[in-house]
């Protein structure tokens, strides 16, 4: 059961502020994604491996070896912020 | 400050330290990073030259992974005595913080490629085991930097992602280690055998990041970041001992918490409670497929080098030497590269008709052992140097110039220093400084001027003090500048007073 206050911490961890009037409606609606996904547990899984990929692919691998890199204008020229070719961002801990 | 954790021994024991590590292991003799073919030679370079969308985390891009940094991995696993896993997977660890533009760590979870091990370290009262819990692989975030100095001062962070994408090993302890010692002991072990491995350049700055989590017993853990040396590891943890011990002594208690240790002022600061902590909502990275690799394994084992453990033992039977000089020259492999080659070409030098079996000469192998494991990594270790600064072939006229008696030990200290100091041969040094032992005639003469200039400190012999014959030696040493044997003078003044 999703409740208000799990939806607010849910915003908190991607960075979403969330409007009072707004975490009933959304807590509606996750409570009723969960519940539809809570069909599967109906189904009899009983001796079936379980599924780590939706493809049946494994040990997809690439050679050691170096590739063209991007140029310091190209990596950071859509970052709102630069500084001395470094990205910038407001202080975080 | 607070060396000589000796001291705080017995209260350790007393308040149950409980210490584990986790260790961040920087594949860094890789070409390239673990998903995408950027370069890994960014040391020094302009932040965001080594980048390409994948390690940007721009729309659309795809990871692949690199190869060689999966057996890599195994190889490190092996080296641990880890169980190499069926079946291994990566995974999305989501967080908000920008050294990764993500907004998610790819990283092992569940299944993490290797689990299971240990490594053996010396403690107090003899060998003691370090169970490995796993070691898993992941992707280096890129390098903050905080203007203005410290975490918690700055207004603005700065972001290069030249470090960005790189492979990281994470090697995770059980809470096995009892004090800040062991801990770095632990580290020292751990940063030889991956030097054995050759995967890790480990004197690259960042090559090996330690986090570790304490606690005292019946106490909360706090869990150590930012440590950065194995010094510092050892600093970091008597600190957080001594706070966590004063908190329970005043009555305190310990919170579960995060702490950045600050290495300029040897502190531990509070980063987060608990409360704050991160709630990373992992789950399976649908852009990478499993890895089943166990059956690389055998294959790789067979490559591995002899460890450090196994060499050491092997040089106390094959060379007769002592534990404690074996273990001194198996620390690092090129050390011990270079002593094996020293011994051999001494031998060489001595018997060159042995058969194999007798070839090495034990007194030789002796003599080499003393020789480099005490002189020469003593004065390596004094100007900061490695052994790549001396020339095996170097050693052994070194070797052959003392052992033949032409010049004394104290001249062969000499020999050493000027060399990593100023260059040249041996050869070369003793020609320069005249380090050739005197012949017999001039310490013969200086012994017995040294006699008929001292009577009081003959006298003072002949009535019993043993000591005088000290003060003699050192003016006939003075008077032929160290030029002489110090066993032969003594047998000389003695007999003619």
């Amino acid at each position: 059961m999703i409740t208000t206050k799990d939806v607010e911490h849910i915003g908190w961890l991607a960075r979403l502020k969330i409007e009072e009037e707004q975490l009933e409606g959304y807590a509606g609606q996750m409570n009723s994604v969960l519940d539809y996904f809570g069909q599967l547990d109906e189904v009899d899984t009983e001796g079936v491996e379980p599924t780590y990929h939706v493809l049946e692919m494994n040990n997809v691998f690439r050679d050691d070896e170096v590739t063209d890199c991007l140029t310091q204008d190209e990596a950071i020229g859509n970052a709102p912020r630069t500084q001395d070719g470094y990205f910038k961002a407001p202080r975080i801990i | 400050m607070r060396e000589g954790s000796l001291k705080l021994r017995p209260y350790l024991d007393e308040v149950g330290v409980m210490i584990g590590l986790e260790i961040h292991v920087q594949l860094n003799k890789l070409n390239t990073k673990i998903f995408c073919g950027c370069p890994l030679d960014y040391h020094d370079d302009e932040p965001n030259t080594h980048t390409c969308p994948v390690c940007l985390g721009l729309p659309g891009s795809l990871p692949v992974i690199n190869r060689k940094s999966v057996e890599y991995s195994i190889k490190v696993g092996l080296a641990l005595n880890c169980t190499i896993e069926e079946h291994t997977q990566f995974y999305r660890k989501n967080y908000y913080y920008p050294d990764l533009p993500k907004g998610f760590q790819i990283t092992q979870y569940d299944y993490p490629i290797a689990s299971n091990g240990y490594i053996n370290i010396e403690g107090e009262d003899g060998e003691i085991r370090i169970r490995i819990n796993r070691a898993h692989m992941e992707e280096d975030p890129g390098r903050l930097v905080h203007e203005g100095g410290s975490i918690e001062r700055s207004k603005h962070t700065l972001i290069d992602y030249n470090r960005s994408g790189v492979a990281l090993l994470e090697i995770v302890t059980e809470p096995d280690i009892r004090s800040p010692k062991e801990a770095r002991r632990f580290l020292d072990k751990l940063r030889n055998i991956l030097g054995y491995l050759d995967v890790v350049d480990t004197t690259l700055e960042g090559s090996m990041r330690v986090d570790a989590n304490i606690s005292l017993s019946g106490g909360s853990r706090s869990e150590v970041k930012n440590i950065s040396s194995h010094k510092g590891a050892e600093r970091a943890l008597l600190f957080e001992i001594v706070r966590q011990k004063n908190l329970l002594r005043r009555g305190g208690k310990v919170v579960q918490e995060t702490r950045h240790f600050d290495e300029a002022r040897g502190v531990t600061v509070s980063l987060r409670t608990k409360e704050e902590a991160h709630d990373y909502r992992y789950f399976p990275e649908a852009d990478l497929g499993p890895i089943k690799v166990a059956d690389w394994a055998p294959g790789i084992k067979a490559t591995l080098p002899e460890l450090p453990d196994a060499r050491r033992e092997r040089f106390v039977s094959l060379y007769g030497i002592t534990d404690d000089h074996a273990k001194s020259l198996t620390s690092e492999k090129q050390v011990a590269d270079f002593y094996e080659e020293v011994v051999i070409k001494c031998s060489n030098y001595y018997k060159p008709d042995e058969s194999i079996d007798d070839y090495i000469q034990l007194d030789i192998a002796h003599f080499a052992a003393v020789w480099i494991a005490d002189e020469l990594k003593g004065q390596l270790n004094f100007r900061n140097l490695n052994i790549d600064s001396f020339k095996v072939k170097d050693m052994v006229s070194l070797i052959k110039l003392i052992h033949e008696n032409k010049i004394t030990e104290q001249s062969g200290k000499e020999v050493i220093r000027t060399i990593l100091d100023d260059g040249g041969s041996p050869d070369e040094v003793v020609a320069a400084k005249g380090l050739l032992k005197a012949g017999g005639d001039i310490v013969t003469t200086a012994v017995k001027e040294v006699i008929a200039e001292n009577p009081q400190a003959v006298e003072d012999y002949r009535s019993g003090k043993q000591e005088a014959v000290n003060f003699l030696m050192g003016q006939v040493m003075k008077k032929t500048r160290g030029r002489a044997g110090a066993k032969e003078v003594r047998e000389m003044i003695i007999q003619r007073i």
